[in-house]
């Protein structure tokens, strides 16, 4: 469906990654090579229709030469760099990473691979203390409006919904980080509400948070309800109706009503973006 | 305004006058149709959000706090969103974004050097004497504490030392700070970068030229810049902010990057607990600083300086601000740099209680308008620094090395000090010791030589730890007072000169408080950004409170060991990977133990 484009050839580069010696197209970064050599590798903050921002850490790797971990998600491989993805320090850095944020945040609404790394690394977030007793971002959910539901103590702080927001996809700007250190929180102006800010509704945040932090509110609302159920749902690609642009939508449906709507990060129109119509309009559809 | 969203909230006519001020030297935005086509419009706000941080401090000031109305206003002038500009703004310990309770917010420093000296009894007693008072870290104050900065509306911020509730009165009744220091080894003919310091009127130019100023500046000119570069880089000058980069390679590395903007900007943020070093010079000698930069800035072909002070300093301020006017209009800064043909001038910028700043990409950052949060390296600064142009950026007592280096040469200079550690060094002693201050000594002094021209340790007390490097750095034992201060042989034992913290504890000293307290310190000052640093900070404080509460080391050193190093190994800049470090040494020291 989507075309491949062709670029041009790039000249390939050779690394040592876990012991292995690879080669990979130069400017790739070290994830690229990991995901092209089937080296499993947890992310959070990074998407592939964003800019990364390296700021979850929990990707990082051991360079051979370098004082301190480094993020793969952003540093380029080098002709001739030993990386290791599965060290003892990687090991304990991503782990703690998880346990930092399970701890703090409520992750069991993120995508089921967040939940498997979880796993995988051994995470026991309930040894830094009792819920009651550590500092945590628990904070009442933010209802709004009749699109966006924002819940956030699910938000780790990703930035995701920052840069689709503003420059790597919407260039509205309703939203940035504010405060500092454990108090930093993704908030408009003076936190004012939704409908009072620049925020034209266009669901990217949406579709970038992997935590569920910002959900749809029809999600949130049968979430409520218990009546949620991604088993039960369809997913049928379409493409929109209200301009001739093209966008592809994912229609997600669940008895047969429309639940929520994405497009997919690698569609060559809307890297995963859409706006308000696209990704709201469709009440008409089940009237 | 195009694309941007406002509220409907107006400014007051002093919030308008006030951001209005701040733009007037560059005019009022100007974006035609045709440019934001071209340039995609977002390349005129750019040029114009190097201001936004003037402009926040100008509300705070007229207004007492940023107000919905004034940031919008401060927005629409600077072309930035509103909710990035209340990300910045709330970025800042020093603004607040709630109307104000009292027209003058006192500060006091709780921090570790002022918190033995009654700081959290003076909070009280000022809170009972009607004050607005909010606690606050090091305030680089360490060799007078307590140490108190008023934030005043409508009026400049004062420094109070040794502070008491009529001090603190007094100076507000009549808008004065205390005096400036008085350095203990004033007059000693061995100083070689403080000399002047205590000799020379800090407010006049002619005084400083008397004084042997801008003879350096005449030296470098007439040399060039290459030469310039070359005697720094065979003097074996190291930067001084604590990672001890070798200067001339820095300079040399810009220098290069010819075809570019470059930029030469001097870290004077400061914030270290326990250092105050930059401080006494900026206010003792700030001619020499102005006069450094230029050397440098000329040398790597850079035509604009910056120089980034923390805002805690209102009195070193003043001083630099009056040095740089002075300068300018005797022409040792603008389009002919002492008659040269050179350009090279100087922008002041004020930081606004953000200790991360002092990270150098969190610098750019605060500079060009953006929150304080550091960037990940590589790219590194001398390639991709501030505005993403080449720039070298280097700590106040760096810069103030360059001016011997060049009226005596490379080689000259590294008859001092160690073979591997040239120059001298400038140590904050304070804590238990007879005269706190700044001291200058050749490197190769050893710990205890320090102490000892301090005063030595105060009458009845025994050197029970010393915090070397300062809260980024590590506590040592009494056994170390024989090392050697080079950058070798503490680098050999594992430790860090830091920014030259020398801070002495004694039996009498509550050591998990003070080591709380240092957590503490990282815990607010972590920018967020990464999630070692922004939880890692909090656990670990956790982990001391609970200490502190009875709760046993063996239970919670397993966690501790794992907090250190993922805080170490994976958080994005300095801060987090040295958060760790003086709780870990005083683990190791024992400093810990018997909490209960």
């Amino acid at each position: 469906m989507n075309g491949t484009p062709v670029g041009t050839p790039r000249p390939l580069v050779g690394i040592t990654l876990d012991g292995k010696a690879v080669k990979v197209p130069e400017g790739s970064t070290i994830l690229d090579a990991c995901r092209r050599e089937g080296v499993d590798t947890p992310t959070l903050c990074w998407a592939e229709n964003l800019t990364p921002v390296n700021v979850c850490r929990v990707c990082v790797v051991e360079v051979e030469g370098s004082r301190v971990l480094v993020p793969s998600c952003s540093r380029p491989v080098e002709e001739g760099m030993v990386v290791g993805t599965d060290t003892e320090r990687v090991r304990t850095s991503r782990r703690m990473v998880f346990e930092l944020l399970a701890s703090s945040v409520r992750m069991d609404r993120s995508d089921a691979d967040v939940l498997d790394w979880m796993d995988h690394y051994g995470a026991r977030p309930e040894r830094m203390g009792a819920r009651d007793e550590i500092a945590t971002v628990a904070q009442p959910v933010k209802v709004q409006d009749d699109l966006y539901v924002r819940d956030y103590e699910r938000c780790i702080l990703c930035y995701k919904c920052v840069e689709a927001c503003g420059d790597d996809a919407q260039h509205t700007y309703a939203i940035a980080t504010a405060g500092r250190g454990f108090d930093a929180h993704i908030s408009t102006e003076f936190d004012v509400t939704l409908p009072d800010s620049a925020c034209v509704y266009c669901g990217n945040c949406i579709g970038v948070c992997p935590t569920g932090a910002l959900v749809f509110k029809t999600e949130h609302d049968m979430r409520e309800e218990g009546t949620w159920d991604e088993s039960a749902q369809e997913v049928t690609t379409t493409v929109c109706g209200f301009c001739g642009v093209g966008c592809n939508l994912e229609l997600h449906t669940q008895d047969d009503r429309i639940v929520k709507v994405t497009s997919p990060a690698d569609h060559s129109v809307t890297h995963g973006h859409l706006c308000i119509k696209g990704r709201f309009g469709w009440q008409h559809a089940q009237s | 305004m195009p694309d941007l969203h406002f509220g409907g909230a107006e400014p007051t006519v002093a919030e308008r006058a006030a951001v209005d001020a701040v733009v007037a030297d560059v005019g009022p935005a100007i974006v035609e149709m045709t440019e934001r086509l071209v340039y995609a419009g977002r390349t005129r706000a750019v040029e114009r959000r190097h201001l936004l941080l003037p402009a926040l401090h100008a509300l705070q000031r007229a207004a007492g706090w940023i107000s919905p109305g004034g940031l919008d206003h401060a927005c629409r002038v600077l072309e930035v969103p509103p909710a990035e500009a209340y990300g910045v703004a709330t970025f800042y310990h020093l603004f607040t974004h709630e109307p104000p309770e009292a027209a003058d917010v006192v500060h006091v420093c709780d921090d570790i050097a002022c918190r033995p000296l009654g700081a959290v009894d003076l909070m009280a007693d000022l809170r009972a004497a009607g004050h607005h008072v909010r606690p606050s870290p090091c305030l680089g104050q360490c060799e007078r504490g307590p140490a108190v900065l008023v934030q005043r509306t409508g009026g400049d911020d004062l420094t109070v030392t040794s502070a008491g509730v009529a001090e603190v009165s007094v100076a507000i009744d009549r808008g004065t700070s205390t005096a400036s220091v008085v350095l203990p080894q004033a007059g000693s003919t061995d100083l070689c970068l403080l000399a002047r310091i205590g000799v020379v009127d800090p407010t006049s130019l002619d005084d400083y030229l008397a004084h042997g100023g801008y003879r350096a500046l005449e030296a470098a000119l007439a040399m060039g810049g290459d030469r310039v570069i070359e005697e720094v880089a065979a003097s074996g000058l190291s930067g001084r902010g604590g990672a001890a980069f070798p200067t001339g390679v820095k300079w040399q590395a810009v220098a290069d990057q010819l075809g570019r903007p470059r930029h030469m900007v001097c870290n004077a943020d400061e914030s270290e607990p326990g250092t105050f070093k930059d401080r006494v010079v900026m206010e003792g000698d700030p001619f020499s600083l102005i006069e450094a930069m230029t050397v440098a800035g000329t040398a790597i072909g850079a035509e604009q300086g910056w120089l980034y002070i923390r805002g805690e300093y209102p009195v070193t301020t003043a001083r630099l601000a009056n040095a740089i006017a002075a300068a300018r209009s005797a022409g040792f800064l603008g389009d002919d740099v002492a008659g040269s043909g050179a350009r090279f001038d100087i922008l002041l910028r004020i930081g606004a209680g953000a200790y991360i700043c002092g990270e150098e990409t969190a610098l750019f950052n605060s500079i060009e308008g953006y929150r304080g949060e550091p960037r990940n390296k590589p790219p590194f600064p001398t390639t991709h620094g501030l505005f993403g142009e080449p720039t070298a950026i280097n700590n106040v007592e760096t810069l103030v090395n360059v001016l011997p280096i060049m009226l005596d040469g490379g080689a000259a200079y590294t008859a001092l000090g160690t073979e591997r550690s040239s120059g001298t060094r400038l140590f904050c002693v304070s804590g238990r010791v007879n005269a706190p201050g700044i001291y200058e000594h050749e490197f190769g002094i050893t710990l205890g030589g320090v102490i000892e021209a301090a005063g030595g340790v105060t009458d009845g007390t025994e050197v029970r730890s010393v915090l070397l490097g300062g809260a980024a750095g590590s506590f040592v034992g009494p056994d170390r007072l024989d090392l050697p201060l080079t950058l070798e042989d503490t680098r050999e034992a594992g430790l860090s000169l830091g920014s030259g913290v020398v801070m002495v504890f004694g039996h009498e000293d509550d050591m998990v408080d003070t080591v709380r307290r240092i957590a503490e310190f990282f815990r607010d000052e972590s920018c967020g950004q990464c999630v070692p640093c922004r939880v890692g900070t909090v656990r670990q404080e956790e982990v001391l409170v609970r200490l502190r509460r009875g709760a046993t080391l063996d239970d919670e050193r397993e966690l501790l060991d794992d907090l250190g190093a993922v805080m170490r190994d994976a958080s994005i800049c300095g801060l987090g990977q040295t958060a760790a470090g003086a709780v870990r040494s005083a683990l190791d020291l024992g400093l810990l133990e018997g909490a209960r």
